[in-house]
């Protein structure tokens, strides 16, 4: 599975990448989460508001910052 | 969004109970407000054992009015417009505005820029997002100037320490500069002045469709909107109530009128140069603000320098670079700034409060 978390450096964006690290570790899961910066790859996925959340190319997340156990919910519906 | 079912409705009984105190909060909220003077005359005079009248007397009693006051009005109204947002959303706001005339989206976008949910950290993919859906520049920058301007925190802090009048006001006035600096930057034409690779871009899928909420779902999320925006800037009102509290007891009066009053007809300008670098949200200018009019300097330069500051800011400018070039950010900067000196005359010269 491939995460990307989509969002400049804004301290949102920031928290987003922590906390989908952190509910990735939790679910002992074999994922690879990666950060996506630039405006024209971000754009692409059709997204106004970051941070986002993509998995699997698909956007599951825009605008918000989710608690661990709802990322974890969402993740795992994935795996 | 269905993957998060489970978790909503076990949530959402939860909520269903919490709220029903939350409402009974309402009368007592309204008790509190009508006597927070006697209480902090209680808390300064009988508590503290303060002598009324002296300088340092006045300072506190100011401090212990204004902070719960400006406290208690931020967490109503920032919950009830955290309430209201959950009805709007960038998604939506684009597609209200796709395919409507000029001047009545320039409207539509300055109202809209109050009411949609939005960080400028969000300004690029938002930005991107209008210009890929159509919607003219002009328009675009409609949004982007109202959103800044007006918004909830200045809204509270203005009625707590102006009252009603002054920020309908200020409302109405930020309304008007967004839509006609919108209006005027879409007749300029200034569309080759817009980084090349934006209308390059294309999105390759469609974003997912806002999930419909539930009514507490919308009221967790007022709550929300409290936390984090309360948690955030409470410190900077606290910093700024006391340093008006301080100025309240030991500046003499009519100290700054002097340079700012409203006799040079420079100094609205002048406002508005100081504010440009300065960059702050409103709830760090705003307790400023409140200082400078009571010592003596006029609403329209007080005004002038408050959008000018929230408005137009270094760091703002900044992060549009990225999609703009500086001929557009110039004349962006001039006609805002423009739209704001006249502003800040017109209550210099013709509106008294």
């Amino acid at each position: 599975m491939v995460i990307k978390v989509l969002g400049s450096g804004c301290a949102r964006c920031r928290s987003l990448e922590k906390l989908t690290r952190q509910a990735v570790n939790e679910l002992d899961l074999d994922a690879t989460v990666m950060k996506v910066e630039d405006m024209q790859k971000i754009m692409e996925y059709a997204v106004m508001r970051t941070p986002a959340l993509v998995i699997d190319e698909k956007v599951v997340l825009s605008g918000q910052l989710p608690k661990v156990a709802e990322l974890k919910t969402l993740i795992s519906s994935f795996s | 969004m269905s993957f998060l079912t489970d978790s909503v409705i076990s949530r959402s009984y939860s909520i269903k109970y919490k709220n029903l105190p939350g409402l009974l909060l309402v009368p007592v909220w309204i008790i509190i407000y009508r006597h927070l003077q006697e209480m902090a005359d209680f808390i300064v005079i009988r508590v503290l054992q303060m002598t009324p009248e002296k300088h340092l007397t006045e300072t506190m009693r100011f401090f212990f009015y204004e902070v719960p006051k400006v406290m208690m009005l931020l967490v109503l109204i920032i919950f009830a417009v955290g309430i209201i947002r959950t009805y709007f959303s960038p998604e939506k706001t684009r597609k209200a505005l796709e395919g409507k005339p000029l001047f009545v989206g320039n409207v539509l976008a300055s109202v809209l820029g109050i009411l949609t949910p939005f960080c400028s950290c969000s300004a690029i993919p938002l930005f991107l997002g209008f210009v890929e859906a159509g919607i003219p520049l002009g328009v675009t920058f409609s949004f982007l100037i109202a959103a800044p301007m007006i918004n909830e925190v200045a809204l509270v802090l203005l009625i707590g320490m102006f009252g009603w009048k002054v920020a309908v006001i200020y409302v109405l006035t930020g309304l008007t500069i967004a839509i006609l600096a919108g209006f005027i930057l879409e007749k300029l034409n200034l569309k080759r002045y817009v980084a090349d690779w934006v209308y390059k871009t294309h999105a390759r899928q469609n974003m997912a469709q806002d999930e419909r909420m539930t009514f507490n779902q919308r009221i967790s999320a007022g709550g929300d909107a409290v936390r984090e925006i309360v948690g955030k800037i409470w410190i900077f009102i606290l910093i700024g109530i006391a340093a008006g509290a301080g100025a309240h007891g030991f500046v003499p009066d009519e100290y700054l009128a002097g340079a700012l009053g409203n006799q040079h007809w420079y100094s609205v300008p002048l406002a508005i140069l100081v504010g440009i670098p300065l960059y702050s949200n409103a709830a760090g200018i705003i307790p400023i603000v409140s200082v400078l009019i009571e010592k003596g300097v006029t609403l329209g330069t007080a005004l002038a320098f408050m959008m000018s500051v929230v408005g137009l800011s270094l760091p703002e400018i900044i992060i549009l670079k990225k999609v703009l070039k500086w001929q557009l950010i110039g004349v962006f900067a001039g006609v805002v700034a423009v739209g704001i000196v006249i502003v800040g005359l017109i209550f210099n010269y013709i509106v008294f409060i």
